[in-house]
């Protein structure tokens, strides 16, 4: 789910937030939190004429409300951008509305169930530990550059049985296709060839026969009236799994270690205290959710009481309703041990993130095998850390020192 | 041994989050399709009182009913 918004032409600062916000403001990109709780102090729902007319609902309750109501809300749209050309390429589930949604979703759920993602840890504990040894002996890195990045690619590419020294490959097509795509029409058009070329080679070698393995599961499904899926529809699929699960799942580690990193008491509690990992990981989730979502408003309404209009986009900003006061105690602080939490990061209502027991895999594996062989580590003074912008928030580099000195 | 707490999971209203399959693995299943159900009848063993109210409190969807009889 990467943006293309970082090559967008320059949108001038913002100085009003409350009546002209931009999630794509440097100032949003460093410490989103503080904008939030200005918006949120001035109205549950607020607009801005940017990206030709968009709303933000700013509290838990508003949040909760959009992406329950599938009536008044499209997720034909789900990317909030500058423009907004006809839509030409659907990628269901996630751009379905009813009734077409059901159905689309339910293809996908059952390789992505929890009891499904344990068959896989074995290996994502294995990438991580193969990812350390490269960097282990430096006693510093940049964890996102060398670590968070290549363990959701490496996961997705042995789900799906391909190889995965082939995940540079997807990375550069994401970027391809996302972001350079947007200004250089040859460059979309080439990595979107090849990727459909990669995939359309291993669709073939899996006809007669068969492997165990996503791509496969996806080519022996079959839709409510028992025919296969297009070789289209699977290709559709892939590429969804593939934009979707890379960049996210590699924010949400990364904001996770970029936390322990620069928070010692939190860092040395878990060290000492492992059972509290999956509590803590639910709260880097609430805390640093990494995925913002939208909605296109197709039938007048309102919105905790103030009234939206077609024509608009929502920025449905799941992080900003994880951090409203409203919802939970002391929702600016990040506590590990937090008994009560309904974090909304990976969606409400029925486009829940349909990878979220893989996600949450990947963080419980990649932070827990750090944890393990790296268990004292901080912020390099000496470098920066860099926060990707717009709709997926996380950092894209992460200077991290470990060890003594 | 049964306590005097019941479940129940909606099913309009779970989306398969499942948070409550992994606070409390012994009162809740997970279909195909990964949505929960309740366990049986959803009677909630003796000791597994804080796991029932753990996960209903943890569901985003608030779909989780606990009962007491």
């Amino acid at each position: 789910m990467s943006d293309s918004v970082s090559m967008m032409p320059e949108h001038p600062p913002v100085t009003d937030w409350i009546r002209d916000f931009d999630h794509t403001d440097p100032a949003w990109t460093e410490n989103p939190f503080p904008i939030w709780e200005q918006l949120r102090a001035a109205s549950p729902v607020v607009h801005t004429e940017r990206f030709l007319g968009c709303y933000m609902p700013t509290t838990y309750e508003a949040v909760k409300q959009v992406a329950y109501d599938t009536e008044h809300f499209s997720s034909r749209r789900i990317i909030v951008r500058d423009v907004r050309p006809e839509v030409t390429q659907p990628a269901p589930p996630i751009t379905s509305d009813p009734p077409e949604h059901k159905p689309a979703k339910q293809l996908l759920l059952p390789p992505f169930t929890p009891d499904a993602m344990k068959k896989l840890e074995p290996r994502v504990r294995a990438i991580c530990n193969e990812l350390i040894d490269e960097f282990i002996d430096d006693g510093k890195c940049d964890a996102a550059e060398r670590y968070t990045k290549h363990i959701p690619v490496r996961a997705i590419a042995h789900m799906l049985g391909i190889p995965e020294k082939d995940g540079d490959l997807f990375i550069k097509w994401i970027h391809e296709i996302l972001e350079l795509g947007i200004k250089d029409q040859d460059i979309l058009m080439r990595a979107l060839h090849e990727m459909s070329a990669y995939f359309a080679g291993h669709i073939a070698e899996r006809k007669g026969k068969p492997t165990d393995d996503l791509i496969t599961t996806l080519m022996n499904a079959r839709d409510k009236d028992g025919k296969p899926l297009s070789d289209a529809h699977v290709l559709g699929s892939l590429r969804l799994l593939l934009v979707a699960g890379i960049d996210t799942t590699w924010s949400a580690i990364g904001s996770s270690l970029w936390h322990l990193a620069k928070t010692p008491a939190d860092r040395e509690r878990l060290v000492a205290q492992p059972e509290l990992l999956p509590t803590a990981i639910e709260e880097f989730l609430r805390a640093y959710s990494p995925v913002t979502m939208a909605r296109e408003v197709v039938k007048e309404t309102t919105v905790s009481g103030c009234p939206v209009k077609p024509g608009n986009m929502v920025l449905l900003s799941f992080p900003a309703a994880n951090r409203d006061p409203a919802m939970f105690a002391d929702a600016d602080k990040v506590v590990i041990d937090r008994k009560e939490n309904r974090h909304a990061a990976f969606g409400l209502g029925i486009h829940r993130c349909v990878g979220s027991n893989l996600a949450r895999m990947e963080m419980m594996v990649a932070i827990e095998e750090w944890l393990k062989r790296i268990p004292d580590f901080r912020l390099d003074p000496a470098g920066k850390v860099a926060w990707s912008q717009g709709t997926v928030r996380g950092p894209r580099a992460l200077p991290i020192l470990f060890g003594a000195g | 041994m049964s306590g005097k707490l019941k479940i129940h999971v909606d099913q309009d209203r779970c989306q398969g989050h499942a948070r409550c399959k992994a606070l409390a693995p012994e009162l809740f299943d997970l279909d195909d399709y990964g949505n929960a159900h309740e366990h049986g009848e959803g009677r909630v063993p003796e000791g597994l009182e804080d796991k029932a109210y753990l996960a209903q409190t943890n569901c985003p969807e608030f779909a989780i009913e606990v009962i007491e009889e």
